[in-house]
C-alpha cells in the first residue's frame, strides 16, 4: 500500500482529532500516603454491645432507631435505615461485638465506580454521596468489596444510605456522632496515621489482649476505618479473602488501554480501507 | 404476520415533507395478525408496570436486593442486548473497510437492527435508574466520572447510537426524497463506520470491565481479569448469530421486499458467515480454556457451578461451534440456523452467568426476576420490533433504493 499525501493528512488529521476528543481515563491515586485522612480507630475488645452508636447514627442522620439487638447466631444486616450496625459473635475467647459501617478507603471502588462522581472521596477522608450527582445506577454497590452502598429500593425517589463519617459534623469541627457517644471508648477519632501508631501501641503493650494486625491498614489498599480485635477477623464476620491491593487497580490496565485503541484503531481500519480498495477496483473491472 | 396483503411503500417524490411523513403513519397491512395480537397486552401490561416502578420505586415490581442490585434490567436486557447487537459493527467492517461487497445487501438491515437494539436497551436502562434525571450528569454538567468504566460506557452508547445513526441516514434521506442531505449523508458514512468500529471495540469489551471490580462477588470459574476480551470476541459471533436468525424471519415476512438476486444472494452469506462464526468461535473457546487452565480451578469443576460451566462451555461453545463447521462444510442452511440458535443460547447464559447467576453465587437468599421484571423485557423486545417492522415497511432497508439514490454514487 502506497502512502500518498492526502491520506497521510487523513490519518493526520483523524489522529490527532481523537487524541483531542479521547477522553482522560486517569484511574485515582489518592494514596493514604501523601494526606493524611480523618479515621476511626475501632477496638472491639472494648466495645460492650450497648448500641449507643446505632442510635445516635439514626438520630445524625434522620434515620428511624434501630431494630433488634446483637445476639450470637444472628446476623444484622445493614440497609437502607441503618448506616451502622453492631453485630455479636461467638469466637473462640467468647461473645465479641463488631461494629460494621462504611469503611472509607483509601481508594474507594464505589468513588472510582461512580460516574457522576456522586461517590466522593473528600480531601479529609470520609467518603460521601452527594444526591445532587447521583443517577442511581448502583454501580457503587456492585463494586464495592464490602457491600455498604445500599439503595432505597422502595422509593421514587430513592437515595444511596451509607455512612459518611458525619462529614457536615466534622465540617463544623465536631466529631462523629458514634465516636461522641460511645460510652466504652471502643472508638477514637483522629488522623490515620495518628491511629495507626495508636493501635500497634496497643498490640505491643498487650500482646496477650490483641491479634498481631490491624484490620484495614492494608485490606482493599487501606481503609478509613481500623480494626482491632482480640481473635483473627474471620471470627468476626469479616472478609479476609480481599486483595490487599485498591479495588480500582483491577480496572486500570482496561482504562489505560482505552486513548491506545482509540488512537490505533481508526488508523488501522482506514488504512485496510485503502489497502482493500484496489482489489475492489479489479473485481469490478473483471465482472 | 402475513405481510403479502398489501403492496410495496414508495418513497417520497417531491411531496411536502409533513404531509409525507403523516401520512405514513397510517398503519399498514391487517392489524389483527398473531404477533399483534400476543405482542399488544404485554406491551400494554409493561406500560402499566413501568407506572408502578416509577411511582412507588424500584423494589415495587423487581426482586432486586441489596446484595444483587443489578439485575434482568441490566444482566440481560443491556448486557446480553448490546452483545447481539456487534453484528452491525462487524458487518459495517466486512463491507466497508474489507470491502467485501457481498454482504452489502444486508448493511441497512443489521445497522437498523443494531442501532434499534441500542435505543430500547439503553432506554430500558433508564427504567433501572433510580434517579433518572439525573442521566444528563456525566454527558453535560460537571460531573464526570472519568475512572468510571461506566462513564466509558455511557458515553459510547451515546457516541455509537449517533454513528449508527448516520450510518443509517442515506436511508432516511431516500424514503423521504431529499436528494442533498442523502449526498452529503452519504459522504458520512465511513467516517461513521470507523469510529463506530472503534466505539464498539471498547464498549463491547466495557461492558464486561465494568465487572472487573466485583473480583471476590463473581464465581471464579467465570470471573478473570480476560472478561473484557472474553466479552469483545464473543460479541463477534453472538451478533453474527442474530444476523442469521433474524435474517431467516426477515427473508420470510418481508419477502416481498426482497429483489430475487439478494434472495439467492442470501443462502452465500449465510454460509460465509457460517465459517466466520466458526472460527471465532474457536479462538474464543480456546481462550476461555487458557484462562481456567491459568485459573487452576480444576477443583471447583465437580461442584453444582461446575457442572454449569462445563454445559456452557461444553454445549452451547465446543457444540454449536462444531454444527457451523459441519453445516459449513455441508452448505446446510438449516443446520447452520441451528447451530445459530445455540450460539444465541450460550451467549445469554454467558452473560448471565457473569451478570446475575454466578454474581454473589454464594449468598444466603438468590436473585430471581420477578414476572414483572420478564414482562417490562418482553415489552421492550415487541415495542422494539414493532418499530423495526414500521421502518422496515416504509424506508428502503430491504427493498431497493430509487433510482435517483444509486445514481448520485
Amino acid at each position: 500500500m502506497s502512502i500518498n499525501r492526502r491520506s497521510f493528512f487523513k490519518f493526520l488529521s483523524l489522529t490527532g482529532l481523537t487524541l483531542a476528543v479521547g477522553k482522560e481515563s486517569v484511574a485515582q491515586s489518592d494514596k493514604g500516603q501523601e494526606v493524611d485522612f480523618l479515621s476511626i480507630l475501632y477496638d472491639s475488645t472494648r466495645c460492650v454491645g450497648c448500641q449507643s452508636c446505632e442510635f445516635a447514627c439514626a438520630e445524625a442522620h434522620d434515620l428511624p432507631e434501630p431494630v433488634g439487638s446483637p445476639a450470637p447466631g444472628t446476623i444484622r444486616k445493614l440497609d437502607e435505615t441503618n448506616r451502622s450496625v453492631i453485630n455479636c459473635y461467638n469466637t473462640s475467647k467468647g461473645e465479641m461485638y463488631v461494629k460494621q459501617q462504611c469503611m472509607h478507603c483509601n481508594e474507594p471502588a464505589c468513588s472510582s465506580a461512580c460516574l457522576t462522581n456522586a461517590m466522593h472521596k473528600t480531601q479529609e477522608g470520609p467518603v460521601i454521596w452527594r444526591g445532587n450527582k447521583c443517577m442511581g445506577c448502583r454501580y457503587c454497590m456492585v463494586s464495592c468489596p464490602f457491600d455498604i452502598p445500599k439503595f432505597e429500593f422502595h422509593s421514587a425517589n430513592p437515595k444511596i444510605q451509607k455512612c459518611n463519617m458525619c462529614f457536615d459534623r466534622i465540617e463544623e469541627g465536631k466529631m462523629p456522632a458514634c465516636v461522641e457517644n460511645c460510652p466504652a471508648e471502643a472508638l477514637v477519632f483522629g488522623t490515620r496515621r495518628e491511629l495507626i501508631k495508636e493501635a500497634r501501641k496497643r498490640i505491643v503493650e498487650n500482646p496477650d489482649t490483641y491479634v498481631d494486625q490491624i484490620y484495614g491498614e492494608h485490606e482493599a489498599g487501606g481503609t478509613g476505618v481500623l480494626y482491632l480485635a482480640s481473635v483473627p477477623f474471620n471470627e468476626l464476620g469479616f472478609r479476609t479473602n480481599l486483595q490487599k491491593t485498591s479495588y480500582p487497580e483491577l480496572s486500570k490496565g482496561f482504562l489505560y488501554s482505552v486513548p491506545t485503541i482509540f488512537v490505533l484503531w481508526p488508523a488501522l481500519l482506514l488504512g485496510i480501507h485503502e489497502a482493500t480498495k484496489n482489489n475492489q477496483v479489479k473485481e469490478d473491472e473483471n465482472e | 404476520m402475513s405481510n403479502t396483503t398489501y403492496a410495496i411503500a414508495k418513497d417520497n417524490d417531491g411531496k411536502n415533507i409533513l404531509k409525507f411523513i403523516l401520512g405514513e403513519f397510517k398503519p399498514k397491512g391487517k392489524i389483527f395478525t398473531p404477533f399483534n395480537i400476543i405482542s399488544l397486552p404485554i406491551m400494554l401490561l409493561g406500560l402499566v408496570l413501568i407506572v408502578i416502578r416509577f411511582w412507588k420505586g424500584i423494589g415495587s415490581i423487581t426482586n432486586l436486593t441489596q446484595e444483587v442490585p443489578w439485575g434482568l434490567w441490566i444482566g440481560f436486557d443491556v448486557v446480553t442486548g448490546v452483545a447481539f447487537a456487534g453484528g452491525a459493527y462487524v458487518i459495517t467492517f466486512m463491507v466497508y473497510i474489507l470491502n467485501m461487497k457481498k454482504y452489502h445487501s444486508i448493511v441497512r438491515i443489521t445497522v437498523l437492527n443494531g442501532f434499534l437494539a441500542y435505543v430500547f436497551y439503553a432506554g430500558a436502562l433508564l427504567l433501572d435508574l433510580g434517579r433518572p434525571w439525573n442521566v444528563v450528569n456525566p454527558i453535560i454538567g460537571n460531573s464526570f466520572g472519568t475512572s468510571s468504566v461506566l462513564f466509558l460506557v455511557a458515553w459510547h452508547f451515546l457516541l455509537y447510537m449517533i454513528a449508527q445513526l448516520i450510518e443509517f441516514s442515506p436511508a432516511i434521506a431516500e424514503w423521504l426524497g431529499a436528494r442533498r442531505a442523502h449526498k452529503i449523508l452519504s459522504a458520512m458514512t465511513l467516517a461513521a463506520v470507523i469510529f463506530g468500529i472503534t466505539l464498539s471495540t471498547l464498549h463491547q469489551s466495557g461492558l464486561g470491565a465494568m465487572y472487573l471490580m466485583a473480583k471476590e462477588k463473581i464465581h471464579p470459574l467465570w470471573y478473570s481479569e480476560f472478561i473484557p476480551v472474553m466479552f469483545f470476541v464473543s460479541s463477534i459471533f453472538a451478533g453474527l448469530s442474530l444476523v442469521i436468525f433474524e435474517g431467516s424471519i426477515s427473508n420470510k415476512v418481508f419477502s416481498n421486499q426482497i429483489s430475487d438476486k439478494n434472495q439467492k444472494a442470501h443462502h452465500g452469506i449465510v454460509i460465509s458467515f457460517a465459517k466466520v462464526c466458526a472460527v471465532t468461535m474457536f479462538a474464543y473457546f480456546f481462550l476461555q480454556l487458557l484462562v481456567f487452565v491459568h485459573g487452576q480451578h480444576w477443583d471447583l469443576l465437580n461442584t453444582t457451578m461446575g457442572y454449569w460451566y462445563l454445559t456452557e462451555m461444553l454445549g452451547f461453545v465446543l457444540f454449536p461451534m462444531l454444527l457451523f463447521f459441519y453445516s459449513y462444510r455441508r452448505n446446510n442452511i438449516l443446520l447452520i440456523k441451528i447451530a445459530a440458535i445455540i450460539t444465541m443460547l450460550g451467549i445469554i447464559i454467558n452473560r448471565l452467568n457473569v451478570t446475575i447467576i454466578g454474581f454473589r453465587w454464594d449468598a444466603v437468599s438468590h436473585y430471581y426476576p420477578s414476572w414483572m421484571e420478564i414482562v417490562v423485557t418482553l415489552a421492550v423486545i415487541f415495542t422494539e420490533i414493532w418499530i423495526f417492522r414500521w421502518i422496515i415497511n416504509r424506508m428502503p432497508v430491504l427493498r431497493e433504493s430509487p433510482t435517483w439514490a444509486i445514481n448520485q454514487k
